[in-house]
């Protein structure tokens, strides 16, 4: 990994008390995830209003902010800069990949593509939750990360083209059949809701709140873990990098309290907004 | 013969001009009521205002033209009530037949105000001049006790805030309908009567006395056609206009009201346009621009898309839809503003794709759920088994 080795090297090692940090995520990755997070808890804010319209609270936030034309101006904002982040994302695996010829992007131990260990540790997962074996050792990407980064990858592009689809309708229509448009919204709604109840639901629970990680996972925020999260979360890749003699190559330091303090309160924030989006959406899906 | 013919006639004559007992001048009876403050045994003020009586309509008749068990002076104590029938007998049959015909709660001056102080029609001081019959006919239907007892809407208050009642209140506009514009004056009939200018089937006709244009074009399409052919389930002027808070149809607040009263006939219609883009839009508060129901069907001359006048006709679609979408092309056209997607029949392509899009979601939801729940589960379990860093983190 060398983009970690990079953003490791910037970093002076520093020891506290025997306890190491190393990195898990670069600083542009930490800063797609937040652009990521923003745009989305804006995009579900304003988009499940027009999906509830008939709601109680549908209408009085879109007063709140100004009506319906707020709304939509900025439902297109963010979906602007959402689709910037995905091109760029898109552009920095293939400059990788195509360009840099790194190893590792599209197939390996390291890859967010699925192989045959992730489907065993699904399975294997699974016996150990209801008691029928080991914990299966996770490397870089477990499974249901990968699945996370898919699902927002093809929701990305599902979600990013129907809503398209309608802003620009007429042009659409010049080569997509008139059903088109109408399936088009069944389409975006059905996958935002998606979005929304997997994220706020599933994500929350599977990558913040669970117990090895509550209240919440401050890799993404801070970029290192200590060395005990890592072998513990991922001890198959810690192993690896160790048997590489790489793991120095991997250090971090310690994240400040300043650092530590305002990922909290932002990421405290995020799912806050998303657990209440999450109630609204529940009371108004059976409320209705 | 003719001697008894003339002695007749002289009596009359002196009955009538001659007899000072029986002809009380004006100015005999003032003499004691024009001080205003007069009161019988009663309470009841039994003064005149002379100024204006010599004034009003009645001004050049004496006061026992009316008051007519008065015969001299002194007069008793009890009169006999007025009876205005006397000279206006046609007004008096009108309101026989009317909603009003009950006398003791419907006395004439219920409506024409003082008695001493009647005035023409077209006198602005009068009670019943335009821009003030709905104040006289508010004192009884803008008042909340009465509208219970009778089983009526208070009427008065949607009336005078309705574009109707600015249009008379604010800009006194003489022309502005106002109560009786519609209603009738003194044979004034139930909606329910078949005769009453406010019958269903009558409304078009009674709207259509100012609306002109509006009732031609209603009357050529598909609502007009039905009632005049007598079909009373078809919406009239004020099944969507309601009859007394008639709002400008072009401001925001009718335009967010005007989908449900289409709705309430065009059940199917309503729901499968809840489903699309232009009611979730035009649902929430503030905007008002996306399509409804008019904006496509037209509003008084609706038309069934067979028709190639109508603004749905296939021909029309590019111009119809256009108003809004620049660009709008033919294949544009084809989206179906009240698509069913639960309809496999009508809407197949949309069906398969609203279910494939639900299994997923189902899907996706449901094994995660147990997933989740049951890693939950399991990993507290172990964290509080091993016991390492006091059941909290890396457990």
């Amino acid at each position: 990994m060398a983009d970690l080795e990079q953003a490791a090297a910037g970093n002076i090692a520093q020891v506290h008390a025997g306890e190491r940090y190393f990195v898990r995520f670069t600083r542009a990755q930490r800063y797609m995830h937040a652009v990521l997070f923003t745009t989305f808890l804006g995009l579900a804010a304003t988009g499940l209003p027009m999906r509830f319209s008939e709601s109680f609270w549908a209408r009085k936030f879109a007063s709140g902010v100004g009506g319906f034309g707020a709304i939509i101006f900025f439902h297109k904002f963010f979906a602007l800069v959402l689709t910037l982040a995905f091109l760029i994302h898109v552009r920095d695996v293939f400059t990788r990949s195509w360009v840099r010829r790194e190893k590792g992007i599209f197939w390996g131990k390291t890859s967010m593509v699925a192989n045959w260990k992730d489907v065993k540790d699904l399975f294997g997962h699974m016996r150990w939750f209801l008691g029928l074996g080991p914990k299966p050792q996770f490397e870089r990407y477990a499974y249901w990360e990968k699945f996370d980064y898919w699902a927002v990858f093809w929701g990305m592009i599902v979600i990013g083209f129907s809503g398209y689809a309608m802003w620009f309708a007429p042009f659409f229509a010049r080569f997509l059949p008139g059903w088109a448009l109408n399936a088009v919204l069944v389409i975006h709604s059905e996958e935002g809701l998606l979005a929304i109840l997997f994220i706020f639901s599933i994500h929350f629970v599977n990558t913040h709140l669970r117990p090895d990680s509550f209240p919440m996972d401050m890799v993404i925020f801070t970029g290192v873990e200590s060395e005990e999260e890592f072998k513990h979360k991922r001890p198959e890749e810690y192993q690896r990098v160790a048997a590489e003699g790489k793991l120095e190559s991997r250090l971090g330091i310690q994240p400040p309290l300043w650092l530590v303090n305002f990922s909290k309160v932002v990421g405290f924030t995020a799912i806050f907004i998303g657990l209440l989006l999450l109630v609204l959406t529940l009371s108004a899906y059976f409320g209705s | 013969m003719k001697t008894a013919y003339s002695i007749a006639l002289a009596m009359v004559v002196l009955l009538v001009f001659g007899a000072p007992q029986v002809a009380l001048a004006q100015t005999d009876c003032l003499s004691c009521h024009d001080d205003k403050s007069l009161q019988d045994a009663s309470g009841n003020n039994i003064g005149v205002d002379a100024h204006t009586f010599a004034s009003s309509l009645h001004g050049s008749m004496k006061c026992n033209d009316c008051h007519s068990s008065i015969k001299e002076y002194p007069h008793p104590d009890k009169i006999t009530p007025v009876v205005c029938e006397k000279c206006h007998a046609d007004e008096a049959a009108g309101l026989a037949g009317s909603v009003h015909s009950e006398k003791a709660e419907h006395p004439c001056i219920s409506c024409h105000g003082d008695a001493h102080a009647i005035f023409p029609k077209d006198d602005p001081r009068s009670t019943v001049y335009p821009l003030n019959i709905p104040h006289t006919c508010g004192k009884c239907h803008g008042n909340d006790a009465m509208a219970r007892k009778h089983g009526l809407p208070n009427v008065y208050p949607q009336y005078i805030d309705s574009i109707h009642g600015f249009a008379l209140s604010k800009e006194g506009l003489l022309v502005a309908a106002n109560c009786q514009s519609c209603h009738g004056s003194h044979h004034i009939l139930s909606h329910n009567n078949p005769q009453s200018p406010t019958y269903k089937s009558n409304i078009p006709k009674t709207c259509g006395t100012c609306h002109a244009g509006i009732t031609a074009n209603y009357l050529g399409g598909v609502h007009g056609k039905a009632v005049a052919s007598g079909d009373l389930k078809a919406p009239v002027c004020s099944d969507c206009h309601t009859a007394h808070a008639i709002l400008q149809p072009t401001a925001a607040t009718f335009r967010m009201q005007s989908t449900p009263i289409c709705g309430s006939c065009h059940k199917e219609k309503l729901s499968t346009y809840r489903d699309t883009f232009h009611s979730q839009l035009g649902s929430l508060g503030g905007y008002v621009e996306t399509a409804r129901c008019w904006d496509c069907h037209g509003a008084h001359d609706v038309l069934p898309a067979s028709d190639p006048n109508s603004p749905i006709a296939p021909a029309n679609l590019v111009a119809t839809c256009g108003k809004c979408h620049a660009g709008a092309n033919a294949s544009f056209v084809q989206y179906q503003p009240h698509a069913n997607a639960h309809n496999r029949k009508l809407n197949p392509a949309l069906y398969y794709i609203r279910l494939f899009m639900n299994l997923l979601l189902a899907g996706v939801l449901t094994f995660f759920m147990i997933h989740t729940i049951l890693w939950l589960i399991r990993s507290r379990y172990h964290q509080i088994k091993t016991r390492s860093a006091k059941g909290g983190k890396n457990g």
